[in-house]
């Protein structure tokens, strides 16, 4: 049960790049994501910007190298992308030598198909194309990643709104930790929609300026979409081939708000008990963390509920914290496993990713968030938040190993 | 791993949630194609105002959920892990349509607030003001085993006692339109009860929402044990099917996912000449209809068998031995792609 769970893999495609590498120039270039929808048509697409993989379906066909004829979604392109890469990261090349299974996160799945059979649905009950609603339920972008990965040990789905991946996480560590598992690709993946994009313009909780984290003006969240997964493994594969490791899933905590349906409670219950569950996990005290990747999504509420919830727990020295999601748009089920990829990133190149868009600190809170990137520190130990519509709160701990 | 049952509630097509003895009046529906549950009176369970807000799938959640806190004896589980196939399909429907209708202008936000998969188990959270862990599982046929792997899992880690762990999924007019378009139901009307001697394909649409309590203790609520959930994906073929089962304990009877559809129902008559020759067999998707969770059902009728120490005539395939049965094996697979087992021993 000591396991250590050891991350040898990660892959990531979203709005400020393809791969890795190229989301990680953009972290170190400080450049946005966020702009002009181009690949949905809304009606809101010169009104709100979103942060778009820039990328048509069949550009993301052609990436994801999926068979002609097959159906996929948007959802599913995506997940196969970053899916891929965290293996070819993490040099699998057998996946069948050890049990592994695959664990995604989505909260809409292939809606960007469904809608296109809905349109014609709700006219005439015997239209639509049915090859654009066999893709709709969460499972299936999660069954096609495991095609694609041949991965059949064990596959499932979480589904917790805005933390789903960050729990996928958090299961994944436990399959390895309870001996289920020896290796698990873990991970979410969510396309951009109508249905999103009108689901948060109905809450008025879209920024029409881009979202502006932890700023005292903040006006909402930037909606975008993307993917990200991790390779987890167990302590006996990495003593036995002494491969390359990224470091370690050190804790982790899961807590539900259970205060509103969609608004944090504003003294940040739920996000306090997550994250301090994740230290009594990890055995680390809050001073041993060096950067928090906080949820951040830039709505009035979340940033006060979790920023209360952080002075809760740090009293009046909170370590470096941003929020990314000025970068890549909140990405809805994917955004756990995108931040996890930004921790891994910052342990990596020992820096700290700036929280774009922030000018003026705000009334309520005593600590304004870092800025500018910062190089050259110590990041051992990174905390990353993760909270959803439901009270769903889940808060990791990434260490480097 | 495993798991004592100190509590259950279903709410299926069955009069289940009223009665005590399992399946004491089977309820038979005669020319359908579709089954829909028998709803109670929710006025008991939640508050009225509360329920008025909420669909029909939260209402059978968070129904079913109290009452099976209520009769274990639990008043804040240790976590609460749901698992559901399609999720809240009746309020998504209705968003997708508003898009439309409106030209995605002044919309209710309402149904998209309720859309999210985790509704059922965040609105239970809510009621209860239960602050503990919360997950919600939705992957086709593997949803609900996933939240029991997950459950047995936490028991085991000590980090819980009491679980609350459910299986729903809601059947809706347009849902069951969409996949009768797809070929999953027969064309013929059937009558329920006498649903697997229907040779033909595809089966009759089903829902329903199951809750139980789960719980590292014994106590004199406790009715039956888990010992063992395994998922499989998508199997070349039966000999890696009858492999994967082969390591499991010789149960004394099994609950097969039969749904009378002619091609999926080879795989488990093809295990009966095989690896379950021999054992009795009986079967219950003709009394809860087909849906990703009916195996949340199978578990709630496992319980029922083993602590009554009886198989009710109406869910068996064929003549009963009378012995003891000390463990049931429930195996069902979904379109021969999510393939799951679930071991339910005696105390």
């Amino acid at each position: 049960m000591a396991e250590k769970v050891y991350i040898t893999g990660a892959g990531i495609i979203s709005s400020i790049g393809f791969n890795y590498m190229e989301v990680l120039s953009s972290l170190e270039s400080s450049l946005s994501g966020i702009g002009r929808l181009k690949y949905i048509d809304s009606v809101y697409r010169d009104e709100i910007p979103f942060a778009e993989v820039r990328a048509s379906n069949n550009e993301l066909r052609e990436m994801a190298r999926v068979p002609r004829n097959g159906i996929f979604s948007r959802t599913s392109l995506l997940g196969i992308i970053a899916a891929r890469e965290a293996l070819i990261n993490s040099a699998i090349k057998n996946i069948s030598e050890h049990r592994t299974g695959l664990i995604s996160a989505t909260t809409v799945g292939g809606m960007d198909r469904t809608e296109m059979f809905f349109k014609k649905f709700i006219k005439d009950k015997s239209h639509g194309r049915l090859r654009d609603i066999i893709t709709h339920d969460n499972g299936d972008s999660t069954e096609k990643i495991a095609a694609a990965c041949d991965v059949k040990d064990y596959v499932t789905t979480i589904s917790t709104a805005c933390s789903s991946s960050a729990n996928s996480i958090l299961l994944g560590s436990r399959l390895i930790e309870n001996g289920i598992l020896d290796r698990a690709i873990v991970g979410g993946t969510d396309a951009l929609t109508l249905f999103t994009i009108n689901g948060f313009n109905s809450l008025n909780i879209l920024d029409k300026g881009g979202c502006k984290p932890f700023d005292d003006d903040r006006n909402g969240l930037t909606l975008g979409e993307g993917a990200a997964f991790l390779v987890l493994e167990s302590e006996n594969i990495i003593k036995n081939t002494g491969k390359k490791v990224l470091g370690t899933v050190a804790g982790y905590g899961n807590a539900c708000d259970a205060f509103h349906q969609t608004a944090s409670s504003p003294d940040g219950e739920g996000a306090y008990i997550s994250m301090n569950k994740a230290f009594v996990k990890s055995g680390l005290t809050p001073d041993n963390i060096n950067y928090i990747n906080a949820h951040g999504t830039g709505t009035k509420n979340n940033d006060l509920s979790e920023g209360k919830a952080l002075e809760r727990l740090y009293g009046g020295s909170i370590p470096a914290v941003s929020s990314t999601k000025a970068f890549t748009g909140h990405t809805l089920g994917a955004a756990g496993a995108i931040e996890a990829v930004f921790s891994i990133m910052a342990i990596e190149k020992q820096c700290i990713w700036p929280n774009l868009n922030f000018k003026k600190k705000m009334n309520e809170l005593g600590f304004v968030p870092a800025t500018e990137l910062i190089r050259n520190v110590p990041v051992r130990n990174v905390l990353s938040n993760s909270f959803g519509f439901g009270g769903n709160n889940t808060s990791l701990i990434f260490s480097k190993s | 791993m495993e798991a004592y049952i100190n509590g259950l509630s279903a709410i299926s097509p069955q009069n289940t949630f009223a009665e005590d003895t399992l399946l004491a009046n089977p309820v038979g529906y005669s020319g359908v194609r579709s089954l829909r549950c028998i709803e109670p009176q929710y006025s008991a369970y939640i508050d009225p105002m509360a329920s008025r807000r909420m669909s029909r799938i939260i209402k059978m959640g968070v129904c079913s959920a109290m009452k099976c806190l209520r009769d274990s004896g639990i008043s804040t589980p240790d976590a609460i892990i749901t698992g559901t196939g399609m999720g809240c399909v009746e309020d998504t429907g209705k968003f997708l349509v508003s898009i439309y209708k409106n030209d995605e202008k002044l919309l209710n936000p309402t149904p998209f607030i309720q859309s999210t998969h985790n509704t059922v188990g965040a609105s239970i959270a809510l009621i209860l003001k239960c602050h503990n862990y919360n997950n919600t599982y939705g992957h086709r046929g593997f949803s609900f085993e996933s939240a029991l792997i997950d459950a047995l899992m936490l028991l085991q880690e000590s980090k819980a006692t009491d679980i609350l762990t459910g299986g729903i999924d809601e059947l809706t007019p347009d849902l069951f339109t969409i996949t009768d378009r797809l070929g999953l139901w027969k064309k013929e009307p059937v009558d329920n009860l006498c649903l697997k001697d229907y040779r033909s394909s595809g089966s009759i649409a089903g829902e329903g929402s199951a809750y139980f309590v789960l719980s590292s203790r014994k106590t004199e609520k406790s009715m039956a044990r888990i010992g063992r959930v395994m998922t499989f994906f998508k199997p070349d073929n039966q000999e890696e099917i009858e492999k994967k089962l082969g390591n499991i304990v010789k149960p004394d009877l099994v609950i097969l996912g039969v749904n009378g559809d002619q091609t999926g129902d080879e795989v488990y008559s093809n295990l009966r000449k095989g690896i379950f020759k021999n054992i009795p067999a009986v079967y219950y998707k003709h009394l809860c209809g087909e849906y990703d969770t009916s195996s949340a059902f199978a578990l709630a009728m496992a319980a029922g068998i083993i602590r009554e120490q009886h198989v009710p005539d109406i869910m068996k395939l064929d003549s009963m031995p009378d012995g003891k049965i000390h463990n049931i094996l429930i195996y069902n697979h979904l379109r021969n792609v999510n393939h799951s087992v679930i071991l339910v021993s005696s105390c």
